[in-house]
């Protein structure tokens, strides 16, 4: 019986059942990914250990629990204990770690099998996939195209089939635009919801982990495993994890839905603004209202983030200096000529051009100017959406200005194009407020996604609006044709 | 022309909690290299720092004793730099919030008293260690010491000569031993500083060009580095040329400070908030618990030891003055009755061979317990003082108890009665002629008697017996 397409709540049912074992899950979900090997959803496989770990769990007393034999993928960002973690970076290329993140150490102790990692832009810095070290990844609803990014791996495996759900990281939106080129369903939730421990960082105050996968109700069930506080990752938030299952059947009847002013929609291509429009009918009819709101400072969320996630980075990827891990020169003269030949040659250009940009905006003379001040605009923009959600309980927008692009169409000659991808869904990292994107249609037989913003630790209220969306909708049921691949 | 000295310490102690600052590895000194070390403090591509409170708990410790204000609200910063042994390729510490700000501390230089102010002190973690000679055309790195706690305490300008530099350190000596704070082992780098210095010309306000010297690690160093940085400062100004600012390194082998490559300091460290750790706050009940168990400080110790032992003034000064020393006297006390004899032992003998060895008391095969052996076996006239001292030396060699050594050796004082007169006897009937010298008024043969008894006893009689004895059989 085939597994290809099938969300974690169906694969639950066959194992329950007995109609498949987790070994042959397991081997079923290796063969796509070899099947599908031109997508380039994957750097590394882990085929001996996940095989090994599903005998383990059919030779185990019958576990029911929702993860248990459930094949997933994770992001090549996620420390993996003896398995290659390489950020999609040459200078990570050797790296196997000796610990596992904390996300996926849950998923696993929760009985999932890890399959393999995904491919993604190097250090999660891209939108389209293309700035990995290991190339592009297909979308697999259109061989040339992009999947988005930084998560392009993961939403790739998850829209073809291959794994039922897969880790993301998200800091400017790279679970969520992904999700909505790749037709699935995408959820970065409240920063601090889950532990970054293991996560290698891109920008610390804005990263967060997250599901991607065919449903608003298989990301609940891998949110209900991943959520929590970790003493490793004192940022990680102290808070109550309610079970996000529970509530997310309830009627959305009286749900006040916020469109925000500023992103002037109807600049926007028309196809995507029919879709938002349809959307909003939609939604009407379960009885939720619309209300236009005013987000006086949103407008000013990409030069925000383009200041503080760069500074950030530029930090963060100190330590990858050749000295302990990672890529090292050869014939250097000093200290200083390994540092600057080890980097030149493990770093792409994305990452650099990342690196000098926050490196200069934390520059003497220039810190007021830029990464202070963009702070001062982060609270802002933070208190916007504070006074929004009195009036609100969610805030929806489409989750990109398009659908997804050629390789190579964007950015080459001005970064910026790329940069302005994430328009929609970089000012809920700048809160550190949860948002989900969904399917909902298709332009020019690409897929489209829909966002939905959430207050701060109400994942469960985006997750029940999406859930209520998908039970009256089939767009999370489409499927690629993947002939070509 | 008369010149003044501008002086500024920046003293580095590191702290003595049992786990480095954002990770639970041990911070002991000598293990072999790179084995106090875990994910974090190597830098591991997505690990994470959390804070050690004690090491807040030791700061605000020292805050409250020179009377600074407690920030209870701490940031941290990065400040970023490529090093080898800097593993994350910054150093989290404070910037703009430290957890100590003001207070002041007094020093004693030439028998005069001064009060010096510290502008802040502030938590960082410790780098590792590069070795640069060991292996032939490699470097070595050891992380053992990277992520230790660090508190970089920074004075005022109002440090006048080298000597009172001196003076500035050893009271910060004090102070953080006594506080428990630090082990302030400067030869191990538990204590060190760097100091800005300037000269100007005597009476002018503005402060002159300085340099940094970093890294300074013993008592001695600080004073000659300083001294030959001012000779230099003031030989450049005497020329009519002006001081370069930058950062020096003393040189020891060769008594001398020569700049540091502009490389080695030319950073701009691009300071900004640590976003991997919230802000730390400091409870007023973790506050209060931290005055409550507050360590008693030199000066306390003095009065108490006059009133509760009847020690001198001086005797108690210097029994206060270092920590291992008062907490030796306070152990060994529990031992023994003989207040004042111990503490003329502790200033006396004691104090005198530490001089000679150069150690601190916890440092020698002395123990407490030993010692307090040694003051009863005198004050119940087992043995005389004189023994007492022979029997000394070899307890500072071996560590042995006075009691073994007197058995061993049969030191013990001969206080019985017939057997000295006995002895006094013989030497009475084996020198007739100085008897009767003695008893036609030549007083002074008195002694030799005495000495003959101590030749005869191998130096164990009791003297106070032989005297009494000796004069009443030579009437």
């Amino acid at each position: 019986m085939s597994i290809q397409f099938k969300s974690i709540v169906d694969l639950r049912a066959m194992l329950d059942e007995g109609s498949i074992s987790a070994s042959e899950l397991t081997q079923e979900s290796l063969k796509l990914a070899k099947k599908y090997k031109e997508l380039n959803c994957f750097v590394t496989m882990n085929e001996e250990l996940s095989a090994k770990k599903a005998n383990a769990i059919d030779l185990n007393e019958k576990d029911s629990s929702w993860l248990s034999g459930i094949p997933l993928a994770q992001k090549d960002l996620f420390c993996t204990e003896g398995l290659r973690t390489t950020c999609s970076s040459k200078i990570l290329s050797n790296f196997i770690p000796p610990y596992s993140a904390t996300a996926v150490k849950k998923l696993e102790d929760a009985g999932s099998i890890t399959v393999g990692k995904t491919n993604m832009d190097e250090f999660a810095m891209g939108s389209s996939n293309e700035t990995s070290f290991f190339g592009n990844v297909h979308n697999p609803w259109k061989k040339g195209y992009v999947p988005g990014g930084s998560s392009g791996g993961s939403a790739a495996a998850v829209a073809a089939g291959i794994v039922p759900a897969a880790t993301g990281t998200d800091t400017g939106g790279s679970i969520r635009q992904p999700a909505a080129h790749c037709g699935i369903t995408g959820l970065k939730p409240t920063y601090g919801r889950i532990s970054r421990w293991g996560m290698i960082a891109f920008a610390s105050s804005l990263d967060q982990a997250g599901p991607l996968a065919r449903t608003a109700e298989d990301c609940a069930i891998l949110l209900n495993t991943m959520s929590g506080h970790d003493s490793k990752d004192t940022t990680s938030l102290n808070s109550d994890v309610p079970d996000f299952l529970e509530n997310i059947n309830q009627p959305i009847d009286g749900l006040k839905i916020g469109i925000i002013k500023e992103f002037n929609l109807g600049d926007l291509d028309p196809q995507v603004q029919a879709l938002f429009e349809e959307s909003k009918k939609n939604y009407e009819a379960l009885g939720a209202q619309f209300i236009e709101i005013s987000l006086p400072n949103i407008s000013a969320s990409v030069p925000t983030y383009y200041s503080i996630a760069p500074a950030e980075c530029s930090s963060n990827l100190s330590r990858f200096d050749g000295v302990r891990f990672g890529h090292r020169a050869e014939n250097t003269n000093d200290l200083n000529d390994l540092y600057i030949k080890s980097r030149s040659e493990g770093f792409g250009d994305e990452v650099k051009r990342r690196i000098l940009i926050g490196t200069y905006a934390l520059s003497a003379g220039y810190y007021d100017a830029y990464y202070k001040k963009a702070q001062q605009v982060r609270r802002l923009i933070k208190n916007d959406f504070d006074h929004a959600f009195q009036s609100v309980d969610v805030l929806m927008t489409p989750t990109s200005p398009n659908a997804a692009f050629k390789f190579g169409s964007k950015g080459a000659q001005n970064p910026v194009e790329l940069y302005l991808e994430d328009l929609f869904t970089i000012s809920s990292n700048l809160a550190g407020l949860p948002a989900i994107s969904i399917p909902h249609g298709q332009i020019n037989s690409l897929p489209a996604g829909l966002q939905l913003i959430g207050n701060f630790l109400r994942e469960d209220q985006i997750l029940n609006a999406a859930h209520i969306f998908q039970k009256n909708s089939d767009h999370h049921q489409a499927r690629p044709n993947l002939g070509d691949f | 022309m008369s010149w003044e000295t501008v002086i500024g310490l920046e003293t580095h102690v590191q702290l003595s909690t049992k786990t480095k600052l954002f990770s639970r590895a041990s911070t002991a000194f000598g293990a072999s290299p790179n084995t106090n070390v875990n994910l974090i403090d190597c830098g591991l591509p997505g690990v994470l720092p959390s804070v050690n409170k004690e090491a807040f708990y030791k700061a605000i410790r020292f805050g409250m004793a020179v009377g600074a204000q407690i920030n209870q609200t701490s940031l941290f910063d990065r400040k970023n730099y490529f090093y080898a042994d800097l593993p994350k390729g910054y150093q989290i510490t404070q910037m703009d919030l430290p957890i100590v700000l003001g207070g002041s501390i007094e020093i004693i230089s030439d028998d005069s008293a001064k009060t010096i102010n510290i502008t802040r002190a502030h938590l960082e973690e410790d780098a590792g260690k590069s070795i640069h000679d060991e292996f032939e055309g490699f470097s070595a790195i050891d992380l053992n010491r990277a992520g230790t706690p660090l508190l970089e305490i920074v004075s005022e300008p109002e440090i006048s000569s080298a000597k009172e530099a001196v003076a500035y350190m050893k009271a910060m000596h004090q102070l953080v031993t006594y506080l428990d704070v630090s082990d302030g082992n400067m030869a191990q780098g538990s204590l060190r500083c760097d100091a800005n210095v300037s000269i100007r010309k005597k009476g002018e306000k503005e402060l002159g060009t300085r340099t940094e010297i970093k890294n300074i690690n013993s008592f001695k160093f600080i004073e000659k580095a300083i001294n030959f940085e001012i000779k230099r400062q003031i030989k450049i100004l005497e020329n009519g040329e002006k001081v370069t600012q930058e950062t020096r390194l003393y040189d020891s082998s060769k008594d001398e400070t020569r700049p540091m490559r502009s490389k080695e300091f030319a950073n701009d460290y691009r300071y900004f908030p640590e976003p991997d750790l919230l802000p730390v706050i400091i409870s007023d009940e973790e506050i209060q618990k931290i005055r409550d168990e507050f360590p008693e400080l030199p000066r306390d110790k003095e009065t108490r030891y006059q009133e509760e032992f009847g020690l001198s003034v001086y005797d108690a000064q210097i029994i206060a003055s270092s920590k291992s020393m008062a907490d030796f006297f306070e152990t060994a006390l529990q031992k023994t009755k003989n207040y004042s004899l111990l503490s003329n032992w502790l200033i006396g003998e004691i104090s005198a061979y530490l001089n000679k060895e150069q150690i601190e008391i916890h440092e020698s095969k002395l123990t407490p317990d030993i010692v307090a052996v040694l003051i009863n076996r005198i004050d119940d006239q087992t043995i005389s003082g004189k023994i007492g001292k022979s029997i000394f030396e070899e307890m500072c060699t071996n560590g042995s108890s006075p009691d073994e050594i007197i058995k061993s050796q049969g030191l013990e004082q001969i206080s019985d009665d017939g057997a000295i007169e006995e002895i006094i006897m013989t030497v009475i009937n084996e020198n007739p002629a100085q008897v009767e010298a003695y008893l036609a008024g030549k007083d002074k043969l008195f002694g030799f008697f005495v000495g003959q008894v101590m030749k005869l006893t191998e130096g164990k009689a009791n003297p106070n017996t032989v005297n009494s004895i000796l004069k009443d059989k030579l009437k």
